[in-house]
């Protein structure tokens, strides 16, 4: 964490940067809010760097260089393909951003320290692969593979896409298993899997928490916040239209998602939003060949640059997947 | 008075209440959580600090119906979807979220009364359970609330292997009145279940006290409304925020609704339901959104909570310190960065 530090305060001192985004300690070791820091001091004193910094900053990005002067940011592998997926789509300027790869070995939340039964946590800290949990009711040890955010849990790269420096060593794109519960759902009957996401998107109250924090959903005005697209809702009037909200964003994604799991660790309800984009994904690459959003700066989604002759399925263009 | 039962009991008493009327109580999930559900044999007591969503669901739901209106041909029918309710009990409501319908009834139970509200509040018994374990994020006592005593119409604790229950009001004491505590092999020794329930309360006061937020003190701002409203703090803090609305939909005291027609093809469905003043058509008006940037919504929740609601109900906070939206924010922005924050520019 240091070595973080002391370059982000270097990057300032030396004016490659007029800013840097990284992360702020909260009241709790784990309550960590993304920050855009200006002052030296400032960092030396706020700056934090730990287990708890899962959030994605790669979507701040698109406000921060519609400012002016140029912004050190801290990357960590999966964020670094969303990055590249907003430099594809022209979200971000490339000129104002110092991108600084950070390696990461997975990351965790309070919230699953509390699912898991602790509370009154008083402090954490990283014994090699299990967290001491100091609480107010006494000490406590987990392994940290219990604490791990879901997608964590199905880590598809450590290595960075994009970068400009890179600080520790990179890593290799995984062979992460991240398939393995969309084939569980698809080895479903059609009507026990409704069943499946009917139960889950009950849930829903419809925060948005999913799409503001999507790298994907950039959109200026969302469609289901614009009262002239006829679909715009604040909540449901029936379980129709609840499963519509989730069906189109992930349909709005496609192609583009990089599958970085802000959705579902965002989700209040815990509602598995990831298994959504991730069928799309396997499908994408059972249809068109491979293909990961985000690992080439400027590579079309296959979805946008399919041609009907060689690259799809015919039968798929012609009888619309119908077999 | 209070009843001591073994806590092996809870299932008859559970039982002996569902026979009378419907009865709500938070139950585990498997994903961790816990969720307020109807009882039914089987199931039980969830062991959870506090339920995901709060309380406030069952008089101010996401979704509240209004009405239907049907056209045909020239004629137009309008249906008036309200019933009224019948008596049930929320069984095991901390006492943030007790407080939280105190919150709820200045605002909606006020003229013009809101019968949607009014009809669920007057028919629920509420069976609030005291904290055994307090969690980090906890500071209901910021806002003069004692974890350990709820309000309610009947209290509970559960003190090692058994479960204490308390007549606060009327309405508690008739429904108390009702069960067949015999049959629960309750003991009624006032004085012994007095002092098991006092040595429980200093107990949880000292865990409490532990606590990193025990000490944390609202501000009475209601004389500097300007000053607060126009500090630059407000940039600083609301810098981050996604504009989501998880901190507003798991607080228990945001109140905030919007009304929509749904058009059903040959019917249209009224409804009410939350909104969120993060949004940015939150009260669009004609000429637009009166809250332009994410900083003047964000600052509108805070103020609401800790300045204007407090200015309009006698100093009293719109905020329980059930620490929800501390768990819940994807960025962990929250109320008391918020008020620590103003706090520290005052120093």
């Amino acid at each position: 964490m240091q070595e973080l530090i002391d370059r982000a305060c270097q990057l300032l001192e030396d004016k490659t940067v007029d800013r840097v985004l990284g992360w702020s300690a909260g009241e709790f070791v784990y309550d960590i809010t993304p920050c855009v820091f200006t002052d030296v001091d400032d960092i030396k004193k706020n700056f934090v760097f730990n287990d708890f910094c899962g959030q994605n900053l790669s979507k701040y990005l698109v406000a921060e260089t519609e400012k002016e002067g140029k912004i050190a940011v801290f990357l960590k592998p999966c964020d670094t393909y969303s990055f590249n997926q907003l430099l594809t789509e022209h979200r971000i300027n490339r000129d104002k951003v110092y991108a600084v790869g950070i390696p990461c070995d997975g990351k965790v939340s309070g919230e699953r320290l509390h699912e898991g039964g602790l509370e009154g946590i008083t402090g954490i800290e990283r014994e090699g692969d299990n967290f001491k949990v100091h609480t107010v009711y006494g000490d406590e040890e987990i392994p940290m593979a219990d604490a791990l955010d879901e997608r964590c849990k199905n880590c598809k790269s450590k290595k960075h896409v994009v970068y400009d420096e890179l600080l520790g060593e990179d890593g290799e794109v995984l062979d992460s298993h991240r398939f393995d519960q969309v084939e569980e759902l698809e080895k479903l009957t059609p009507e026990e899997r409704f069943k499946f996401w009917q139960g889950e998107f009950s849930r829903c109250i419809r925060c948005n928490a999913c799409r503001n924090a999507c790298p994907a959903c950039t959109c200026t005005t969302c469609v289901f916040d614009n009262p002239e697209s006829g679909v715009k809702n604040k909540a449901a009037a029936n379980s129709f239209e609840e499963q519509l909200f989730h069906i189109i964003r992930a349909y709005h994604v496609a192609g583009r998602c990089t599958d970085c799991g802000e959705c579902s660790r965002v989700c209040p309800e815990h509602i598995p939003l990831h298994l959504l984009n991730r069928k799309f994904i396997k499908d994408i690459d059972s249809l068109y060949g491979e293909f990961q959003a985000g690992e080439v700066e400027g590579q079309m989604s296959p979805v946008n640059a399919f041609t009907t002759d060689k690259d799809a399925e015919p039968n798929i263009v012609r009888e619309g997947g119908k077999v | 008075m209070i009843v001591k039962i073994s806590y092996d009991k809870l299932p008859d008493l559970l039982r002996q209440l569902s026979d009378k009327l419907a009865v709500y109580l938070p139950v585990d999930k498997e994903n961790g959580t816990s969720v307020y559900e109807k009882y039914e044999e089987g199931k039980t007591l969830s062991t959870k600090l506090n339920t995901l969503r709060s309380a406030k669901d069952f008089f101010f739901p996401q979704v509240q119906p209004m009405a239907k209106f049907r056209m045909e041909g020239q004629k137009i029918t309008v249906e008036d979807p309200r019933e009224e309710a019948e008596d049930f009990v929320i069984f095991g409501v901390r006492a943030c979220d007790v407080r939280s319908f105190d919150v709820l009834d200045k605002v909606f139970l006020a003229e013009p009364v809101d019968t949607f509200y009014e009809n669920k509040r007057k028919h629920s018994i509420i069976m609030s359970l005291a904290c055994g374990r307090p969690s980090e994020t906890c500071f209901c006592e910021s806002f003069g609330i004692n974890p350990a005593e709820p309000a309610g119409d009947v209290r509970m604790w559960i003190i090692e292997k058994n479960l204490y229950l308390q007549d606060v009001t009327e309405k508690g004491k008739d429904l108390l009145s009702k069960l067949d505590l015999s049959a629960l092999a309750a003991s009624t020794d006032e004085s012994a279940n007095a002092s098991a329930v006092d040595k429980e309360k200093s107990r949880v006061q000292s865990v409490y006290d532990k606590l990193p937020l025990h000490d944390l003190k609202p501000t009475d701002n209601r004389d500097r409304e300007l000053e607060v409203f126009k500090s630059d703090l407000w940039k600083e803090l609301s810098d981050k925020c996604l504009g989501c609305g998880s901190c507003t939909f798991v607080c228990p005291t945001c109140q905030c609704f919007d009304i929509e027609d749904f058009n059903a093809g040959t019917e249209t469905h009224r409804f009410r339901c939350w909104d969120s003043c993060m949004y940015k058509d939150f009260t669009m008006m004609a000429a637009g959104q009166p809250r332009k940037t994410q900083l003047e919504r964000f600052r509108q929740r805070f103020m609401h909570k800790l300045v204007y609601y407090p200015k309009d109900h006698e100093g009293m906070y719109s905020c329980v310190g059930c620490g929800r939206c501390l768990r819940r924010c994807p960025i962990h922005m929250n109320i008391v960065k918020v008020m620590k924050a103003f706090q520290e520019e005052e120093q």
